[in-house]
């Protein structure tokens, strides 16, 4: 069987690419064609129209679809997350020198402290910079700026493609980024600009990326979305073993791929983040995971989580974006395909967000598995409406 | 009479622009704009203030109109997604095409219908020159390479051209590759041992 995926060039379509190239695919009678893509709408729009099979895909794009703020294309569900993290912010760097003239330390490791240095040099409106419109990176830079201060009409973010970040950076086109590895470090590396924090220092566990097929594909076609579904879900574990790193960041760096040096690629997924150009090394453990702490759980609370702050935005109404959100993550599949591969699978499909400071050892549908930290930095947390729908 | 409708096609090859406006003339009395600017894509689109906006499916920069059409103040919403006829088979058959369409809330049907058509018709015929091109490019690099490794077999083993290339050919057959590839592998070879 062979299916094709779209995937966008970033560190975190590893999983796809891992699976096709370490026969993880091949293990499961499948062969992956990897398309790659210029765009985030654009993979939206192939998957609608049945061009490819499933997407790698920002885990807010479903969402959107499903709130009905996007083309007219049948059903697109989201089975599993494929990665965790991978974010970083950066400036430019008139402003780098500006906080260093405040004597802000760069440190990563207190957003709020950042985010009040920021405040002080920055002039209003503060051009931001992120991928697109609904993303991780949006939501992210959003909350942490309006938490450190920043009122609405002083921030200003901006669609920017990953890839052009480093030239619209280093042109003023736009003063900070939140973009997804290894963007921020190519931008580092052209010396446009300095990373101020990783993702993961707003929000511990970020969802990034899902894994995104059609409805009527994983209705119409169970044993290849399983198979599809495993072999993602094994690449990701591979990936999640640290002396991996090394080999991933040389496979996914090859011409046909990110076609990048591998040691750009190299400092996202070992965590080992270069500041600036003539700067130190930032070791940031968990910068980017891909299944550890039930990382690829598609919990229903995330999608409730990300389709009130879309409604908010679009001003939609909040109790049907976030149960009709909440339709489109599919524990039910999650827990049917992957069972058989031995996924821990938690008892619940929805849980209070941003609740735990710390990993946690919970209950699973069978014995015990470890939940990761997923606290905000300033203590929010998120409570989903009660299930009203069917959930297996 | 209706209104002349104002379309931007963004495009940086100029003559796959030329190529689409061409036939977009074919479909009526328009104005057409192209643009070829990536960086401030957001900005110069929002202040033309087209009816519709004609982009590659592909170009990064569909990302920028998208956050456009989504803008939530009314001045800066100039464009929504495709068609607001939630018309699932045209707006398919365009992403099948290759191009995406950004149309302004609450155009008609029809007058969106017939541009759409002739800009699909465009980049079916620009999708079939893009491949031609590539395959062209391909073939003529893989001639370079297999003269090269003809070249070298005959320096090396003194032969002529044409046992030089009955060799290659026995190498391809020998280890069921493209003639191509064993002549790249050669060429390369030959490089790293400086003959």
């Amino acid at each position: 069987m062979s299916l094709r995926l779209g995937y966008v060039p970033l560190i975190d379509a590893a999983p796809l690419i891992v699976a096709q190239e370490l026969g993880f695919a091949a293990e499961e009678g499948l062969r992956l064609e990897l398309v790659q893509l210029g765009a985030w709408a654009q993979a939206r729009d192939m998957l609608g129209a049945g061009m490819i099979d499933a997407a790698h895909m920002l885990m807010p794009i479903p969402i959107g679809q499903a709130l009905g703020l996007g083309p007219p294309l049948p059903a697109m569900d989201l089975v599993m997350f494929m990665s965790q993290g991978g974010q970083a912010i950066a400036v430019n760097r008139v402003i780098e020198a500006r906080l260093r003239g405040i004597g802000y330390g760069f440190d990563f490791a207190d957003p709020r402290a950042a985010g009040q240095a920021l405040r002080q040099v920055a002039k209003a409106p503060l051009r931001v910079g992120v991928p697109f419109t609904f993303s991780t990176h949006l939501e992210l830079t959003d909350y942490w700026l309006r938490v450190s201060g920043f009122a609405p009409e002083e921030v200003k973010l901006i669609t920017v493609p990953p890839p052009r970040m480093a030239d619209a950076t280093a042109a003023g086109e736009v003063e900070m980024f939140c973009v997804g590895e290894p963007w921020a470090s190519f931008a580092v590396e052209r010396e446009a600009a300095a990373l101020l924090l990783p993702g993961t220092a707003i929000w511990a566990a970020p969802p990034e990326k899902g894994l995104v097929l059609r409805r009527d594909f994983t209705a119409n076609r169970p044993d290849e979305t399983g198979a599809l579904m495993r072999a993602v879900w094994r690449a990701g574990r591979w990936l999640d073993q640290p002396e991996q790193r090394g080999l991933a960041a040389e496979i996914i760096s090859r011409a046909g791929y990110l076609d990048l040096p591998s040691e750009l690629a190299d400092r996202g997924l070992s965590g080992r983040l270069l500041l600036c150009a003539d700067g130190e090394l930032r070791d940031t453990p968990r910068f980017i995971a891909f299944n550890d702490g039930a990382a690829s759980f598609p919990w229903r609370s995330i999608a409730a989580l990300i389709a009130k702050r879309i409604a908010l935005r679009h001003g939609k109404d909040l109790d049907v974006a976030m149960a009709r959100a909440m339709q489109h993550f599919r524990t039910d599949l999650y827990r049917k395909h992957l069972r058989p591969a031995g996924a821990a699978l938690p008892g619940a499909s929805s849980r209070l967000e941003g609740m735990l400071a710390e990993d946690r050892m919970v209950a699973a549908e069978s014995g015990q598995m470890i939940l990761r930290a997923d606290g905000f930095f300033d203590g929010f947390t998120f409570e989903p409406p009660e299930q009203t729908s069917s959930e297996a | 009479m209706h209104k002349k409708l104002l379309i931007v096609v963004v495009e940086p090859d100029s003559d796959r622009a030329k190529s689409i406006v061409d036939g977009l003339r074919q479909a009526g009395d328009h104005e057409i704009r192209v643009m070829a600017e990536q960086a401030g894509l957001a900005r110069q689109v929002a202040s033309l203030q087209p009816d519709v906006v004609l982009i590659d499916m592909a170009n990064p920069s569909r990302d920028v109109l998208e956050e456009l059409a989504l803008a939530s103040g009314p001045s800066e919403r100039p464009v929504a997604m495709f068609t607001d006829s939630t018309d699932e088979q045209l707006t398919r058959s365009a992403i099948e095409a290759g191009i995406s369409a950004y149309v302004v809330d609450g155009l008609r049907p029809e007058r969106i219908k017939p541009i759409l058509d002739a800009a699909i018709a465009r980049f079916y015929i620009m999708q079939r020159m893009k491949a031609e091109l590539a395959a062209t490019r391909a073939a003529l690099e893989e001639r370079k390479v297999i003269d090269r490794a003809k070249a070298v077999l005959m320096k090396v083993r003194g032969i002529d051209e044409e046992a030089a290339y009955a060799l290659l050919r026995k190498a391809a057959m020998d280890q069921g590759k493209r003639l191509a590839e064993i002549a790249q592998q050669l060429v390369m070879a030959a490089g790293l041992l400086g003959k």
